[in-house]
């Protein structure tokens, strides 16, 4: 029996008194002390993947119900929370996610990186490097990587069990005779302290560089597959590769259009149906950052003047 | 240019007071009250209890209104807030030997103890409009074809318009057998059935919504993932059963609909308490016989149970669950129904809508990756195209 929820009327977050009230961060105590548990198996295992009871949630399975759930269970009233989408703070699910704790955990929400302890993400790092005491959240849509190239997880659960990759070297090796390179972008396959190959979620093989000995702990939850994996701070990830082709992220022709950053990962926007496009800082706050540091692009009078940015912060 | 631009709570906002506008619909037409759904949309609320792992005809007619039909966003509401309900143990088995039975069919006798009930089906309507029903003004309560219309046991003074032309039927208001013995039982006390025994321990069964299922999957994490499974996939699936993507021979030994009560027995009191009455669908299908040398034939059984009246749902569910004892009959599975992990993974239709709707989420970082890619892909092979043009003519010297 699992008696540990706030009762009705017991909850002085409640503002209306006819809902039933949720407990702390959604999630009853119970569940929070089980995930936590799996959590601690992950992080004992680097790359492993514990199964966990992932509870239905009152969002959309796919939709970041793993990082949610493991959010929910590592938050505090202490912590700041940062949730980003496609490396940006403003779009949709993060918008929304952001919502669900600060209505179901009070939670104080930022946008800076540098202020978060925890962040939350679907498909992106920040570009500003995580320091010791961060803990990263990842939404996973598939935690297995080698799903696509054995659907069973009774076979690939013996395959992880034995270390036996090499499926995954062929995959790679096909891309290579067939293209010339790894035609893999996002979602790259990495290998974890030498021992577990680990899916490192959507985020651009641009960002795979950023989680090797990372001072910061990384967890990564998949609700709808009912899977926690876990980083520690400094631990080895290596993207797999080889000798004659080495791992290499992408790379613009072109900086910022609004910050001038040529190091950072750009999103492509399509300005009109004649083929014009503009490429900016896919992580809206390092952007904002670089702008409000004086840093302009060149594109950044024409975006400022028609309303597209906000001229920057004092 | 969304990226760029402040807005997405603004736009997130909006989209719930349009979707208030959408539920509600033309003003001028009454609102439709949560009973109203209750009482009328019986076979919609069975769906979404079912698939809400939640039986709670109230709460599963507060979804429907509030996802204007939507029997699959409904189901999810029902299940996200059944998760955050406190566990307070397990009901003793239910009985539905000894339901109080509304309907009762079997194709393998041609009577039988307790006889056929046919009940409320559509069996055997003519798939005609009723279009007194579009005016709601009259209270009818007499089927199209008053021969076949099954409302045993309701008061025969049931008001109905003097001009309906319709009659209301007379029908056999005798008392049901109390004692209606299930099929499979019949054939098992001649030992011709595959007997059903709990396992070693009669241990608790195991709570898919709690735990992690893992494969092999036992029969008691299939029936349930099969008892919340979307119907319609079921129904796909237990039909290519029948056409050859598996290979059994089903007879329906049984249906029965009615009311079961729910004993719970609490720890302090150490006796079982009622805790009121559920409808249930249960089928049982006889399939044809397995034996071996040592065992003799038997026939085996396929076994689907759901809430409310939805006799889809427990008929596809109980040839899938024959399907998929291949294992523990020697056969091979081959077929997919055949096989746990496709059917468990695949047959949760909340997890499935989730997941191929997130598709509508933005994906722009990862689609820029491979605009990158193929790009400098198409442009290399542009220079490689390129620098064969140049080399060739002098090979061909």
């Amino acid at each position: 029996m699992t008696m540990h929820q706030a009762l009705p009327g017991d909850d002085t977050h409640s503002v209306d008194s006819t809902r039933p009230a949720y407990n702390y961060a959604y999630l009853d105590e119970q569940t929070k002390r089980m995930i936590r548990r799996a959590l601690l198996k992950a992080v004992a295992v680097p790359g492993y993947q514990v199964p966990f009871g992932s509870r239905e949630m009152p969002l959309a399975r796919g939709w970041g119900t793993g990082g949610i759930q493991v959010t929910a269970a590592i938050i505090g009233p202490d912590d700041t929370l940062k949730v980003i989408d496609q490396g940006a703070d403003d779009t949709t699910n993060a918008v929304s996610i952001r919502r669900f704790f600060e209505k179901t955990a009070d939670a104080r929400t930022t946008e800076a990186t540098e202020q978060a302890t925890i962040i939350q993400t679907r498909h992106r790092i920040p570009e500003a490097p995580l320091t010791a005491g961060q803990i990263m959240v990842y939404q996973v849509p598939q935690p297995e990587p080698l799903r696509k190239l054995e659907p069973r997880e009774a076979e690939t659960r013996k395959m992880h069990a034995w270390a036996e990759y090499g499926l995954m070297q062929v995959k790679l090796y096909e891309n290579i005779a067939r293209f010339g390179e790894v035609t893999t972008t996002y979602d790259y396959p990495v290998m974890i302290n030498g021992r577990y190959i680990m899916a490192p979620s959507p985020i651009p093989k641009f960002d795979n560089p950023k989680m090797h000995m990372s001072p910061a702990l990384q967890l990564f939850g998949a609700g709808r597959e009912k899977r926690i994996y876990a980083l520690p701070p400094h631990t080895s990830v290596r993207s797999l590769d080889f000798e004659d082709h080495p791992f290499r992220i992408q790379s613009w022709t072109q900086p910022c259009a609004l910050c001038a950053a040529s190091d950072s990962y750009l999103d492509e926007v399509v300005i009109d149906d004649q083929g014009s496009r503009m490429f900016v800082c896919s992580d809206s706050h390092h952007c904002e950052t670089r702008r409000a540091d004086g840093h302009r692009g060149t594109m950044l009078g024409d975006a400022t003047a028609s309303g597209l940015v906000e001229e920057s912060k004092s | 240019m969304y990226v760029a631009v402040k807005g997405g709570e603004a736009a997130i906002l909006a989209t719930h007071d349009l979707v208030a506008e959408a539920r509600r619909g033309d003003e001028a037409v009454p609102e439709i009250s949560v009973a109203q759904i209750r009482e009328q949309q019986g076979l919609s609320c069975a769906r979404v209890m079912n698939e809400g792992s939640l039986y709670d005809a109230d709460l599963a007619a507060l979804a429907l209104k509030q996802a204007q039909g939507d029997v699959i966003e409904a189901a999810f509401l029902m299940r996200a807030y059944r998760t955050t309900l406190p566990r307070f143990g397990s009901s003793e088995p239910v009985d539905t030997a000894r339901m109080a039975i509304r309907r009762r069919v079997s194709a393998t006798y041609k009577d039988l103890p307790g006889g056929q009930v046919l009940g409320p089906t559509y069996d055997y309507t003519h798939r005609l409009f009723d279009f007194a029903l579009m005016d709601d003004a009259k209270s009818v309560m007499v089927g199209l074809d008053p021969t076949i219309s099954g409302r045993e046991g309701r008061p025969s003074t049931a008001p109905h318009s003097a001009g309906d032309a319709r009659v209301k039927p007379e029908h056999d208001v005798a008392p049901l057998d109390t004692h209606m013995p299930r099929v499979p039982d019949i054939l098992g006390a001649e030992g011709l059935m595959e007997p059903e025994t709990p396992p070693v321990g009669d241990p608790r069964p195991f709570d898919l919504t709690r735990e992690p299922v893992s494969f092999p999957a036992d029969r008691d994490v299939r029936l349930q993932a099969m008892a919340r499974g979307d119907e319609g996939f079921l129904l796909g699936l237990g039909y290519s059963v029948q056409r050859g993507f598996g290979g059994n021979h089903p007879f329906v030994g049984e249906i029965r609909v009615g009311e079961v009560s729910v004993e719970f027995v609490p720890e302090e009191l150490g006796f079982a308490v009622d805790l009121g009455d559920i409808t249930l669908t249960e089928c049982q299908m006889v399939n044809q016989f397995a034996g071996s040398k040592d065992v003799a034939p038997q026939f085996t059984r396929g076994y689907g149970l759901s809430f409310g009246h939805s006799e889809r749902k427990a008929m596809s569910m109980s040839l899938v669950d024959r399907a998929l004892k291949c294992r523990e009959f020697g056969e091979a599975a081959e077929y997919p129904a055949q096989q746990d992990e496709f059917v468990l993974y695949h047959s949760d239709n909340v997890e499935a809508a989730g997941f191929v709707e997130h598709l509508k989420l933005p994906h722009y970082v990862d689609f820029q990756g491979e605009l990158e890619l193929i790009r400098r892909i198409r442009a290399e092979r542009e220079q490689r195209l390129a620098g064969e043009n140049e080399v060739l003519p002098e090979a061909a010297e």
